[in-house]
Protein backbone atom coordinates (compact mmCIF):
# COMPACT_ATOMS: atom_id res chain seq x y z
CA UNK A 1 0.00 0.00 0.00
CA UNK A 2 1.07 3.55 -0.80
CA UNK A 3 0.24 6.60 0.32
CA UNK A 4 1.10 9.83 -1.82
CA UNK A 5 0.77 13.51 -0.85
CA UNK A 6 1.94 16.84 -1.57
CA UNK A 7 2.60 19.37 1.24
CA UNK A 8 4.95 22.55 1.84
CA UNK A 9 6.44 22.03 -1.38
CA UNK A 10 7.29 18.70 -0.36
CA UNK A 11 6.14 15.24 -2.44
CA UNK A 12 5.93 12.46 -0.50
CA UNK A 13 5.57 8.88 -1.36
CA UNK A 14 5.27 6.83 2.00
CA UNK A 15 5.08 2.49 1.66
CA UNK A 16 2.94 1.39 4.30
CA UNK A 17 4.26 -2.17 5.12
CA UNK A 18 7.72 -1.04 4.83
CA UNK A 19 8.01 1.87 6.61
CA UNK A 20 9.64 3.52 3.39
CA UNK A 21 9.48 7.04 3.02
CA UNK A 22 10.23 8.62 -0.15
CA UNK A 23 10.93 12.22 -1.04
CA UNK A 24 10.28 13.00 -4.59
CA UNK A 25 9.94 15.31 -7.31
CA UNK A 26 6.78 15.64 -9.65
CA UNK A 27 7.71 13.49 -12.40
CA UNK A 28 8.88 10.70 -9.86
CA UNK A 29 5.33 11.53 -8.04
CA UNK A 30 3.22 10.48 -11.41
CA UNK A 31 5.54 7.97 -12.32
CA UNK A 32 4.81 5.92 -9.08
CA UNK A 33 1.37 6.83 -9.12
CA UNK A 34 1.08 5.15 -12.59
CA UNK A 35 3.13 2.65 -11.96
CA UNK A 36 0.81 -0.13 -11.25
CA UNK A 37 -1.66 0.36 -13.85
CA UNK A 38 0.18 1.40 -16.79
CA UNK A 39 2.41 0.26 -18.84
CA UNK A 40 6.00 1.71 -19.15
CA UNK A 41 5.11 3.59 -22.70
CA UNK A 42 1.76 4.10 -21.28
CA UNK A 43 3.41 6.40 -18.56
CA UNK A 44 6.30 7.71 -20.96
CA UNK A 45 3.46 9.14 -23.77
CA UNK A 46 1.30 10.49 -20.73
CA UNK A 47 4.23 11.89 -19.15
CA UNK A 48 5.91 13.70 -22.22
CA UNK A 49 2.59 14.96 -22.82
CA UNK A 50 2.07 16.58 -19.48
CA UNK A 51 5.65 17.90 -19.00
CA UNK A 52 6.23 18.68 -22.95
CA UNK A 53 7.28 22.24 -21.38
CA UNK A 54 10.22 20.51 -19.28
CA UNK A 55 13.15 20.31 -21.25
CA UNK A 56 15.03 17.86 -19.03
CA UNK A 57 11.46 15.63 -19.03
CA UNK A 58 12.64 13.37 -21.79
CA UNK A 59 11.47 9.61 -23.06
CA UNK A 60 15.09 8.55 -21.24
CA UNK A 61 14.74 10.44 -17.89
CA UNK A 62 11.73 8.86 -17.62
CA UNK A 63 12.52 5.41 -18.61
CA UNK A 64 15.36 5.59 -15.93
CA UNK A 65 12.96 7.06 -13.40
CA UNK A 66 11.03 4.22 -14.54
CA UNK A 67 13.64 1.62 -13.79
CA UNK A 68 14.63 3.59 -10.22
CA UNK A 69 10.72 3.35 -9.39
CA UNK A 70 10.87 -0.46 -10.17
CA UNK A 71 14.03 -1.02 -8.23
CA UNK A 72 12.39 0.14 -5.40
CA UNK A 73 9.11 -2.20 -6.09
CA UNK A 74 12.15 -4.82 -6.65
CA UNK A 75 14.05 -4.07 -3.26
CA UNK A 76 11.05 -4.02 -0.74
CA UNK A 77 11.13 -0.07 -0.41
CA UNK A 78 7.85 0.49 -2.72
CA UNK A 79 4.02 -1.19 -2.92
CA UNK A 80 5.34 -3.83 -0.19
CA UNK A 81 3.07 -6.43 0.06
CA UNK A 82 0.80 -6.88 3.36
CA UNK A 83 1.78 -9.65 4.57
CA UNK A 84 1.31 -8.69 8.65
CA UNK A 85 -2.13 -9.70 8.77
CA UNK A 86 -0.98 -13.61 9.93
CA UNK A 87 1.47 -12.27 12.65
CA UNK A 88 -1.36 -9.38 13.55
CA UNK A 89 -2.45 -11.65 17.03
CA UNK A 90 1.11 -13.12 17.72
CA UNK A 91 2.76 -10.60 19.61
CA UNK A 92 -0.21 -10.50 22.39
CA UNK A 93 0.10 -13.83 22.38
CA UNK A 94 3.45 -14.40 22.82
CA UNK A 95 3.25 -11.95 25.86
CA UNK A 96 1.09 -14.07 27.75
CA UNK A 97 -0.66 -12.19 30.61
CA UNK A 98 2.28 -9.52 31.11
CA UNK A 99 1.27 -6.56 32.43
CA UNK A 100 3.60 -3.86 32.42
CA UNK A 101 2.23 -0.61 32.98
CA UNK A 102 -0.03 1.29 35.43
CA UNK A 103 -2.26 3.83 35.11
CA UNK A 104 -2.82 4.60 38.71
CA UNK A 105 -5.62 6.90 39.72
CA UNK A 106 -4.61 8.27 42.84
CA UNK A 107 -7.15 10.50 43.47
CA UNK A 108 -10.36 10.43 41.76
CA UNK A 109 -11.02 14.48 43.09
CA UNK A 110 -10.07 17.46 41.96
CA UNK A 111 -9.39 20.63 42.81
CA UNK A 112 -10.12 22.18 39.56
CA UNK A 113 -13.45 22.27 37.94
CA UNK A 114 -12.88 22.00 34.22
CA UNK A 115 -16.35 21.83 31.82
CA UNK A 116 -15.19 19.53 29.24
CA UNK A 117 -13.12 17.38 31.84
CA UNK A 118 -13.90 13.42 30.33
CA UNK A 119 -13.78 12.09 33.76
CA UNK A 120 -16.34 14.25 35.29
CA UNK A 121 -13.68 16.75 37.69
CA UNK A 122 -11.98 13.54 38.42
CA UNK A 123 -14.94 11.66 39.93
CA UNK A 124 -14.90 9.32 36.98
CA UNK A 125 -18.86 9.59 37.47
CA UNK A 126 -18.79 7.65 41.06
CA UNK A 127 -17.88 9.24 44.07
CA UNK A 128 -14.89 11.17 45.42
CA UNK A 129 -12.42 8.82 46.83
CA UNK A 130 -8.19 8.97 47.49
CA UNK A 131 -6.32 5.41 47.46
CA UNK A 132 -4.84 4.43 49.94
CA UNK A 133 -1.18 3.46 50.65
CA UNK A 134 -1.99 -0.13 50.97
CA UNK A 135 -3.72 -0.17 47.54
CA UNK A 136 -1.17 1.75 45.97
CA UNK A 137 1.35 -0.72 47.22
CA UNK A 138 -0.41 -3.91 46.24
CA UNK A 139 -0.80 -2.24 42.38
CA UNK A 140 2.56 -2.19 42.66
CA UNK A 141 3.11 -5.55 43.95
CA UNK A 142 0.71 -7.05 41.13
CA UNK A 143 2.33 -5.05 38.42
CA UNK A 144 6.31 -6.71 39.59
CA UNK A 145 4.43 -9.87 40.14
CA UNK A 146 2.85 -10.12 36.80
CA UNK A 147 5.68 -8.27 34.90
CA UNK A 148 6.99 -11.62 33.78
CA UNK A 149 10.82 -11.15 32.23
CA UNK A 150 9.86 -7.29 31.29
CA UNK A 151 12.40 -4.52 33.11
CA UNK A 152 11.11 -1.47 32.56
CA UNK A 153 7.57 -0.71 34.22
CA UNK A 154 5.88 2.00 33.94
CA UNK A 155 3.26 3.94 36.96
CA UNK A 156 1.27 6.71 35.86
CA UNK A 157 0.11 8.92 38.85
CA UNK A 158 -3.07 9.93 37.23
CA UNK A 159 -6.28 11.42 38.67
CA UNK A 160 -8.38 13.75 39.46
CA UNK A 161 -5.80 15.71 40.76
CA UNK A 162 -2.48 13.55 41.81
CA UNK A 163 -1.03 16.45 43.74
CA UNK A 164 -4.45 16.05 46.08
CA UNK A 165 -2.96 12.41 47.36
CA UNK A 166 0.84 13.42 47.10
CA UNK A 167 1.80 12.16 49.85
CA UNK A 168 0.74 8.65 49.11
CA UNK A 169 2.48 9.57 45.79
CA UNK A 170 5.36 10.07 47.56
CA UNK A 171 5.09 6.63 49.12
CA UNK A 172 4.48 4.65 47.03
CA UNK A 173 7.56 5.34 44.94
CA UNK A 174 9.96 4.97 47.75
CA UNK A 175 8.31 1.54 48.02
CA UNK A 176 8.86 0.72 44.35
CA UNK A 177 12.88 1.85 44.76
CA UNK A 178 13.06 -0.48 47.50
CA UNK A 179 12.34 -3.46 45.73
CA UNK A 180 13.24 -2.54 42.14
CA UNK A 181 16.80 -3.80 42.42
CA UNK A 182 16.15 -6.52 44.13
CA UNK A 183 13.30 -7.69 41.44
CA UNK A 184 15.50 -6.80 38.57
CA UNK A 185 12.89 -4.03 37.70
CA UNK A 186 13.00 -0.21 36.49
CA UNK A 187 10.26 1.51 37.53
CA UNK A 188 9.63 4.52 35.14
CA UNK A 189 7.25 7.40 36.69
CA UNK A 190 4.97 9.94 35.24
CA UNK A 191 2.97 12.83 36.89
CA UNK A 192 0.40 14.32 35.56
CA UNK A 193 -1.27 17.41 37.17
CA UNK A 194 -3.16 20.93 36.72
CA UNK A 195 -0.23 22.15 38.62
CA UNK A 196 -2.28 24.29 41.51
CA UNK A 197 -0.58 22.58 44.22
CA UNK A 198 2.92 22.51 43.16
CA UNK A 199 5.53 23.55 45.57
CA UNK A 200 9.32 23.70 46.39
CA UNK A 201 8.63 20.23 47.05
CA UNK A 202 7.07 18.45 44.52
CA UNK A 203 9.03 20.30 42.13
CA UNK A 204 12.31 18.38 43.97
CA UNK A 205 10.73 14.98 44.10
CA UNK A 206 8.98 14.82 41.05
CA UNK A 207 12.17 16.08 39.18
CA UNK A 208 14.33 13.60 41.39
CA UNK A 209 11.54 10.37 40.85
CA UNK A 210 9.35 11.05 37.71
CA UNK A 211 10.48 10.27 34.08
CA UNK A 212 8.10 12.24 32.55
CA UNK A 213 5.40 15.15 34.12
CA UNK A 214 2.58 16.11 31.88
CA UNK A 215 1.36 19.61 32.83
CA UNK A 216 -1.99 20.75 32.06
CA UNK A 217 -2.33 24.49 30.13
CA UNK A 218 -4.59 25.34 27.60
CA UNK A 219 -2.42 27.69 26.32
CA UNK A 220 -3.75 31.93 26.26
CA UNK A 221 -5.06 33.14 29.13
CA UNK A 222 -8.21 33.33 28.29
CA UNK A 223 -8.87 30.16 26.46
CA UNK A 224 -7.36 27.90 29.63
CA UNK A 225 -9.18 30.21 32.16
CA UNK A 226 -12.44 29.81 30.39
CA UNK A 227 -12.52 26.02 30.88
CA UNK A 228 -9.90 25.35 33.69
CA UNK A 229 -11.12 26.99 36.67
CA UNK A 230 -11.97 25.96 40.59
CA UNK A 231 -15.20 25.71 42.53
CA UNK A 232 -15.33 29.05 42.98
CA UNK A 233 -15.33 29.63 39.23
CA UNK A 234 -12.04 31.44 39.08
CA UNK A 235 -9.01 31.03 36.11
CA UNK A 236 -5.92 29.34 37.43
CA UNK A 237 -3.85 30.30 34.68
CA UNK A 238 -2.23 33.23 36.61
CA UNK A 239 -1.73 30.54 39.58
CA UNK A 240 -0.27 27.74 37.73
CA UNK A 241 1.65 28.83 35.18
CA UNK A 242 4.75 30.42 37.55
CA UNK A 243 4.82 27.05 39.05
CA UNK A 244 4.93 25.38 35.74
CA UNK A 245 7.91 27.83 34.84
CA UNK A 246 10.07 26.97 37.84
CA UNK A 247 9.35 23.03 37.64
CA UNK A 248 10.51 23.22 34.16
CA UNK A 249 13.37 25.45 34.95
CA UNK A 250 14.50 23.27 37.75
CA UNK A 251 14.08 19.72 35.53
CA UNK A 252 16.83 20.08 33.54
CA UNK A 253 17.00 17.63 30.79
CA UNK A 254 14.63 15.64 32.01
CA UNK A 255 11.13 14.98 30.05
CA UNK A 256 8.08 17.11 30.74
CA UNK A 257 5.16 18.02 28.08
CA UNK A 258 3.01 21.09 28.50
CA UNK A 259 -0.21 19.52 27.61
CA UNK A 260 -3.90 21.34 26.61
CA UNK A 261 -6.89 20.51 25.86
CA UNK A 262 -8.09 22.24 22.51
CA UNK A 263 -11.97 22.57 22.43
CA UNK A 264 -14.90 24.31 20.03
CA UNK A 265 -13.80 27.44 21.36
CA UNK A 266 -10.60 27.52 20.05
CA UNK A 267 -10.22 25.35 16.85
CA UNK A 268 -6.94 28.11 16.05
CA UNK A 269 -4.93 26.05 18.76
CA UNK A 270 -1.99 26.84 17.11
CA UNK A 271 -2.06 30.34 19.14
CA UNK A 272 -2.38 28.23 22.24
CA UNK A 273 1.11 26.10 21.40
CA UNK A 274 2.54 29.71 20.19
CA UNK A 275 1.41 31.17 23.26
CA UNK A 276 3.03 28.14 25.33
CA UNK A 277 6.35 28.66 22.81
CA UNK A 278 6.23 32.64 24.02
CA UNK A 279 6.06 31.55 27.72
CA UNK A 280 9.71 30.13 27.24
CA UNK A 281 7.98 26.44 27.54
CA UNK A 282 9.81 23.91 24.94
CA UNK A 283 7.86 20.66 24.48
CA UNK A 284 4.21 21.02 23.94
CA UNK A 285 0.81 18.99 23.34
CA UNK A 286 -2.52 19.94 22.49
CA UNK A 287 -5.23 17.23 21.38
CA UNK A 288 -8.14 18.01 20.75
CA UNK A 289 -11.25 17.91 23.81
CA UNK A 290 -12.47 14.17 24.28
CA UNK A 291 -16.45 14.25 25.04
CA UNK A 292 -19.79 13.60 23.56
CA UNK A 293 -20.85 14.55 19.91
CA UNK A 294 -24.00 17.19 21.59
CA UNK A 295 -21.45 18.47 24.49
CA UNK A 296 -21.11 22.82 23.58
CA UNK A 297 -17.20 21.90 23.64
CA UNK A 298 -17.22 19.11 20.98
CA UNK A 299 -15.57 19.78 17.55
CA UNK A 300 -17.68 20.32 14.83
CA UNK A 301 -17.09 19.05 11.29
CA UNK A 302 -16.35 22.81 10.35
CA UNK A 303 -13.89 22.96 13.26
CA UNK A 304 -12.12 19.52 12.05
CA UNK A 305 -11.32 21.38 9.28
CA UNK A 306 -10.25 24.49 10.92
CA UNK A 307 -7.63 22.13 12.80
CA UNK A 308 -6.58 20.17 9.71
CA UNK A 309 -5.18 23.82 7.92
CA UNK A 310 -3.79 24.90 11.87
CA UNK A 311 -2.03 21.32 12.00
CA UNK A 312 -0.24 22.70 8.33
CA UNK A 313 0.44 26.15 10.08
CA UNK A 314 1.89 24.22 13.32
CA UNK A 315 4.27 21.93 11.29
CA UNK A 316 5.43 25.20 8.51
CA UNK A 317 6.32 27.15 11.77
CA UNK A 318 8.11 24.44 13.45
CA UNK A 319 10.30 24.11 10.49
CA UNK A 320 10.83 27.77 10.80
CA UNK A 321 11.41 27.94 14.27
CA UNK A 322 14.11 25.12 14.33
CA UNK A 323 16.21 27.06 11.00
CA UNK A 324 16.49 30.22 13.26
CA UNK A 325 17.95 28.08 16.23
CA UNK A 326 14.51 28.26 18.38
CA UNK A 327 13.36 24.60 17.90
CA UNK A 328 9.84 23.40 19.46
CA UNK A 329 8.90 19.99 19.91
CA UNK A 330 5.32 19.26 19.26
CA UNK A 331 4.05 16.04 21.10
CA UNK A 332 2.45 14.54 17.91
CA UNK A 333 4.81 15.06 15.24
CA UNK A 334 7.49 13.31 17.11
CA UNK A 335 8.16 10.44 14.68
CA UNK A 336 11.08 8.04 14.68
CA UNK A 337 11.73 6.64 11.34
CA UNK A 338 14.83 4.76 11.97
CA UNK A 339 14.82 3.85 15.49
CA UNK A 340 11.07 3.40 15.81
CA UNK A 341 8.93 0.59 17.29
CA UNK A 342 9.36 -2.87 15.61
CA UNK A 343 6.17 -4.02 13.19
CA UNK A 344 4.57 -6.01 16.07
CA UNK A 345 4.56 -3.14 17.92
CA UNK A 346 2.71 -1.03 15.40
CA UNK A 347 0.27 -3.58 14.70
CA UNK A 348 -0.63 -4.45 17.93
CA UNK A 349 -1.25 -1.16 20.00
CA UNK A 350 -1.50 0.63 23.06
CA UNK A 351 -1.70 -2.87 25.35
CA UNK A 352 -4.81 -1.56 26.93
CA UNK A 353 -6.66 -4.47 28.86
CA UNK A 354 -3.42 -6.57 28.35
CA UNK A 355 -0.18 -5.11 28.94
CA UNK A 356 -1.50 -1.42 30.24
CA UNK A 357 -4.40 -1.17 32.90
CA UNK A 358 -5.75 1.02 34.92
CA UNK A 359 -6.43 0.93 39.11
CA UNK A 360 -8.91 2.47 40.65
CA UNK A 361 -7.96 4.40 44.11
CA UNK A 362 -9.91 1.08 45.73
CA UNK A 363 -8.24 -1.58 43.69
CA UNK A 364 -9.98 -2.32 40.80
CA UNK A 365 -8.66 -3.03 37.03
CA UNK A 366 -9.76 -1.44 33.80
CA UNK A 367 -8.87 -1.82 30.58
CA UNK A 368 -7.67 1.75 30.27
CA UNK A 369 -8.87 5.41 32.75
CA UNK A 370 -10.96 5.77 29.91
CA UNK A 371 -12.78 2.73 30.66
CA UNK A 372 -12.98 3.22 34.23
CA UNK A 373 -16.79 3.96 35.95
CA UNK A 374 -17.86 1.51 32.60
CA UNK A 375 -18.75 -1.68 35.13
CA UNK A 376 -18.71 -4.13 32.11
CA UNK A 377 -15.55 -3.33 31.49
CA UNK A 378 -13.50 -4.22 34.96
CA UNK A 379 -11.29 -6.72 35.11
CA UNK A 380 -10.80 -7.84 38.23
CA UNK A 381 -8.61 -5.94 41.05
CA UNK A 382 -5.20 -6.21 42.46
CA UNK A 383 -5.74 -9.08 44.85
CA UNK A 384 -7.34 -11.50 42.79
CA UNK A 385 -5.35 -10.79 39.18
CA UNK A 386 -8.21 -10.47 36.11
CA UNK A 387 -10.88 -12.50 36.57
CA UNK A 388 -12.70 -11.31 33.38
CA UNK A 389 -10.93 -13.30 30.78
CA UNK A 390 -12.92 -12.53 28.40
CA UNK A 391 -12.51 -9.12 28.47
CA UNK A 392 -9.27 -9.61 28.70
CA UNK A 393 -9.52 -12.03 25.01
CA UNK A 394 -10.92 -9.31 23.82
CA UNK A 395 -8.46 -6.62 24.09
CA UNK A 396 -5.67 -9.08 23.54
CA UNK A 397 -7.31 -10.20 20.28
CA UNK A 398 -8.01 -6.39 18.80
CA UNK A 399 -5.29 -4.82 16.77
CA UNK A 400 -4.99 -2.75 13.61
CA UNK A 401 -5.46 -5.92 11.85
CA UNK A 402 -9.21 -6.74 13.60
CA UNK A 403 -10.64 -3.41 12.66
CA UNK A 404 -12.25 -3.91 9.12
CA UNK A 405 -12.53 -0.14 8.83
CA UNK A 406 -8.31 0.12 9.28
CA UNK A 407 -7.90 -2.25 6.25
CA UNK A 408 -7.26 0.21 3.67
CA UNK A 409 -5.97 2.82 5.42
CA UNK A 410 -2.13 3.82 5.17
CA UNK A 411 -1.84 4.88 8.64
CA UNK A 412 -2.99 1.88 10.55
CA UNK A 413 0.64 0.79 11.22
CA UNK A 414 1.47 4.40 12.15
CA UNK A 415 -1.59 4.18 14.73
CA UNK A 416 -2.10 0.86 15.23
CA UNK A 417 -6.16 1.01 14.75
CA UNK A 418 -6.24 3.93 17.23
CA UNK A 419 -7.52 3.98 20.45
CA UNK A 420 -9.95 1.02 22.30
CA UNK A 421 -12.00 3.48 23.99
CA UNK A 422 -12.47 6.04 21.76
CA UNK A 423 -13.85 3.62 19.30
CA UNK A 424 -15.80 2.23 22.02
CA UNK A 425 -17.60 5.83 22.82
CA UNK A 426 -17.62 6.60 19.44
CA UNK A 427 -19.17 3.12 17.20
CA UNK A 428 -20.16 0.98 19.88
CA UNK A 429 -17.10 -1.46 19.97
CA UNK A 430 -13.40 -1.17 20.46
CA UNK A 431 -13.40 -3.04 16.90
CA UNK A 432 -14.33 -0.40 15.35
CA UNK A 433 -12.86 3.41 14.73
CA UNK A 434 -13.32 7.20 15.49
CA UNK A 435 -13.22 8.48 12.24
CA UNK A 436 -12.72 12.12 12.66
CA UNK A 437 -10.10 11.21 15.12
CA UNK A 438 -8.58 8.68 12.61
CA UNK A 439 -9.12 12.14 10.03
CA UNK A 440 -6.46 14.29 12.57
CA UNK A 441 -4.29 11.58 12.98
CA UNK A 442 -3.46 11.42 9.15
CA UNK A 443 -2.86 15.26 8.37
CA UNK A 444 -0.80 14.87 12.09
CA UNK A 445 1.47 11.88 10.59
CA UNK A 446 1.34 13.75 7.22
CA UNK A 447 2.74 16.91 8.31
CA UNK A 448 5.01 15.11 10.97
CA UNK A 449 6.65 13.58 7.81
CA UNK A 450 7.27 16.54 6.31
CA UNK A 451 8.94 17.73 8.57
CA UNK A 452 11.23 14.98 8.87
CA UNK A 453 11.57 15.79 4.85
CA UNK A 454 12.63 19.29 5.38
CA UNK A 455 15.23 18.15 8.16
CA UNK A 456 16.61 15.40 5.40
CA UNK A 457 17.06 18.38 2.77
CA UNK A 458 18.71 20.86 5.38
CA UNK A 459 20.84 17.91 6.14
CA UNK A 460 21.80 17.55 2.73
CA UNK A 461 22.07 21.05 2.19
CA UNK A 462 24.92 21.39 4.75
CA UNK B 1 18.04 8.55 -7.64
CA UNK B 2 18.19 11.44 -9.75
CA UNK B 3 14.16 12.13 -8.71
CA UNK B 4 13.96 10.43 -5.23
CA UNK B 5 15.29 10.39 -2.53
CA UNK B 6 14.95 7.83 0.43
CA UNK B 7 14.73 9.02 3.99
CA UNK B 8 16.77 6.24 6.19
CA UNK B 9 13.72 4.57 7.84
CA UNK B 10 13.53 0.99 10.01
CA UNK B 11 12.61 -1.69 7.87
CA UNK B 12 9.39 -3.31 9.10
CA UNK B 13 9.61 -6.24 7.22
CA UNK B 14 12.60 -6.70 8.43
CA UNK B 15 11.81 -5.74 12.07
CA UNK B 16 9.27 -8.98 11.99
CA UNK B 17 12.62 -11.39 12.54
CA UNK B 18 13.68 -10.08 15.69
CA UNK B 19 11.15 -7.41 16.94
CA UNK B 20 8.27 -8.14 19.86
CA UNK B 21 10.84 -7.72 23.04
CA UNK B 22 8.20 -5.59 24.30
CA UNK B 23 10.17 -3.54 26.26
CA UNK B 24 9.25 0.06 24.49
CA UNK B 25 7.08 2.15 26.46
CA UNK B 26 3.76 1.63 26.52
CA UNK B 27 1.69 4.46 24.21
CA UNK B 28 -1.70 5.60 25.13
CA UNK B 29 -3.44 7.59 21.94
CA UNK B 30 -6.38 8.24 23.83
CA UNK B 31 -6.32 12.34 24.03
CA UNK B 32 -6.99 13.07 27.48
CA UNK B 33 -3.84 11.79 28.19
CA UNK B 34 -1.06 13.05 26.33
CA UNK B 35 -1.47 10.37 23.90
CA UNK B 36 1.18 9.51 21.14
CA UNK B 37 1.16 7.32 18.42
CA UNK B 38 3.30 4.01 18.66
CA UNK B 39 5.25 5.39 15.57
CA UNK B 40 6.87 8.22 17.92
CA UNK B 41 8.34 5.91 20.38
CA UNK B 42 12.20 4.55 20.34
CA UNK B 43 12.72 0.72 20.17
CA UNK B 44 14.49 -0.37 23.58
CA UNK B 45 15.38 -3.94 22.02
CA UNK B 46 18.73 -4.62 23.27
CA UNK B 47 19.18 -7.34 20.76
CA UNK B 48 17.82 -5.83 17.58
Amino acid sequence: MVHQYKLNGYNIVLDTCSGAVHVVDEVAYDVIAMFKDRTSDEIIADLLTKYADRPDVTAEELRLCIEDVDSLVQTGQLYTEDNFEDMAGRFKERSGNVVKALCLHVAHTCNLNCSYCFASQGKYHGDRAIMSYEVGKRALDFLVENSGSRTNLEVDFFGGEPLMNWDVVKQLVEYARSIEKEKGKNFRFTLTTNGVLIDQEVIDFANREMSNVVLSLDGRREIHDATRVDYAGRGSYDRIVPKFRSMVEARGNRDYYMRGTFTHANPDFTEDVFHMADLGFTELSMEPVVCAPGDPAALTPEDIEIVKEQYEILAKDMIRRRREGKPITFYHYMIDLDGGPCVYKRISGCGSGTEYMAVTPWGDLYPCHQFVGEEEYKLGNIWDGVTNEALREEFRSCNAYARPDCKDCWAKLYCSGGCAANAYHAAGTIRGIYEPGCELFRKRIECAIMIKASEAEDQNLE
Amino acid sequence: MERIKTLKTRNLCESAKNGGCGECQTSCQSACKTSCGVANQKCENTNK
